[in-house]
């Protein structure tokens, strides 16, 4: 039978990362090299055997460094992919392609950040702008908060959307946080008497509407399907995967756009689908990329959970929790794990698949992970 | 206050903004209006435009305020709005600004309360920049 592209030809079969935290003492390189180890110990696999590397374009350790540090072997494949958090799914996706058709056999990707404890580009004046921004920063535009509020104040407008849709979004990634040892939030549960009282950080997005800033790495391991038996762990199979990019899109400010609130999700939803075997009802958990609670909704519509506008009524009645229609970001996300531009949403997919999440949905077999909306984005099937 | 950083595209917007007009790049082949301005028309492909004078009217699309930490010059001045007005001459072109009391009034001038999702703006002009004033 001749293979039908990427369906599950490959699979994740090793995920490490370090300790996250505002701050670790160790620099971006050697967190890197952590997270990759273990993420090849926990295949069994030697790093001399990685001949394939995938990361982003935003990511401080270079793959030459990287190679050296470690021990890799001969590459025969490296790619980096754009635009921050939309790359984390799409680092898996290259790999899976690459190892698909024959140009490498193991593929590590990574993303190592020191934003807890690094510098902030909204406290220095002195910051070099790009000069697309020069449509939105001199009006005081300044910070992705400010121009994700912009799309949530239109969506609340449109269809109703409320703060307390909002809240259900973080109180769910909180609640989830606070089963996880792991999590930055562990022990700090969420109230919504503090979310409604907290301090602003562009209304109408608050304080917990917005992502942790941390330290922290992950990485994971790909091989092909044959070689996915014999590694240590049962493999969590790469069914589809998927990167979007849509017509007339701006990025963050996709205001000029003829529908800006129809994303990159929507545009990587179609190619995902088209390629699975199974659809949006039978996804048992899900990890949707959480920069900021608005983009669930968003994502949530974008992917074809529920109909246009309707992101913020999904969240009502327990949805997002464990139990829920449809369980999100069990590890915690972005909101209240740690924020690794989304790779830890890759690798708790993979526990889920495992069956070894902290906060783990009974039987789950089939995962979403999405990396950011709002940017030209990408988006995994996992089943195991 | 940070000023535009402007490319070869976008200069003429720049240029036609310090002589206090409002002007859009538009595709001279098929007349398709387009922002941010670019060196060919998605629409037709033509490489040939003309900066169209708009009306300066519109109505804002949506709003946010902002709230420090922020860039010390603007932290100064928060909570203030910013509006992306859609303009009324040209529905799709969706400008980044911020509603002020008059024309050079800070970006804090008028109660954000005031500011609501369809309410009509015209364009002012201070320094170079375009602001917005409640219709």
């Amino acid at each position: 039978m001749a293979v039908a592209g990427l369906k599950d030809a490959t699979a994740i079969v090793g995920i490490g990362q370090s300790a996250f935290a505002k701050h670790l003492p160790q620099d971006e390189k050697t967190l890197a090299c952590r997270a990759v180890l273990a993420a090849l110990e926990d295949a069994g696999i030697a790093p001399g055997e990685v001949d394939a590397l995938a990361s982003y374009t935003m990511e401080e350790t270079d793959e030459v460094e990287l190679a050296k540090a470690v021990g890799f072997g001969d590459l025969t494949f490296f790619s980096k992919v754009g635009y921050g958090g939309g790359g984390s799914c799409a680092t898996v996706g290259h790999l899976a392609a690459a190892i698909a058709c024959g140009q490498a056999s193991v593929g590590v990707a990574w993303r190592s950040r020191k934003r807890g404890s690094g510098p902030r580009p909204w406290t220095n004046t002195t910051v070099q702008l790009p000069t697309p921004a020069q449509w939105t920063r001199p009006f005081g535009l300044l910070r992705p908060a400010d121009e994700i509020a912009m799309l949530t104040r239109r969506y609340m407008h449109e269809y109703g959307a409320t703060r307390d849709h909002l809240f259900n979004v973080a109180l769910a990634c909180r609640n989830r946080a606070n089963q996880n040892p792991a999590a930055v939030m562990y022990e700090r549960p969420l109230t919504r008497e503090m979310y409604m009282t907290s301090r602003w950080i562009s209304e109408p997005l608050c304080l917990f509407d917005n992502c942790l800033e941390t330290d922290g790495a992950l990485a994971c391991v790909i091989v092909g399907r044959e070689r996915a038996r014999d590694c240590r762990h049962a493999p969590v199979y790469v069914h589809s995967a998927a990167q979007g990019l849509p017509a007339q899109h701006h990025g963050m400010v996709n205001y000029w756009n003829d529908d800006p609130l129809t994303g990159p999700a929507w545009t990587a939803a179609r190619h995902l689908w088209k390629h699975a075997d199974f659809t949006p009802d039978d996804v048992d958990v899900a990890q949707v990329y959480d920069a900021f609670t608005a983009l669930v909704p968003l994502s949530l519509e974008g992917y074809g959970f529920c109909g246009r506008g309707e992101g913020g009524a999904f969240t009502e009645g327990g949805a997002l929790e464990i139990g829920g229609r449809l369980p999100l970001n069990t590890s915690g996300g972005g909101l209240s794990e740690a924020y690794v531009h989304g790779f830890n949403l890759v690798n708790e997919g993979v526990k889920q698949l495992r069956g070894s999440s902290t906060a783990q949905v009974p039987g789950a077999a089939t995962c979403l992970v999405t990396a950011g909306e709002g940017v030209p984005t990408s988006a995994l099937l996992l089943r195991n | 206050m940070l000023t535009p950083v402007t490319d070869g595209d976008g200069a003429p917007f720049w240029e036609y903004a310090a002589q206090g007009e409002l002007r859009v790049q538009a595709c001279a082949d098929c007349g398709e209006p387009r922002f941010p301005p670019r060196p060919c028309c998605a629409h037709c492909q033509s490489f040939a435009s003309r900066w169209r004078a708009v009306s300066g009217r519109g109505r804002i699309w949506s709003y946010v305020v902002p709230h420090p930490p922020l860039l010390p010059d603007y932290a100064q001045q928060a909570p203030y709005n910013v509006v992306v007005v859609e303009l009324e001459d040209a529905p799709r072109i969706r400008l980044v600004g911020n509603v002020v009391d008059h024309a050079g009034a800070a970006l804090n001038s008028l109660d954000t309360q005031r500011i609501r999702i369809g309410a009509r703006v015209h364009v002012v002009f201070a320094d170079g920049l375009p602001q917005w004033v409640l219709a």
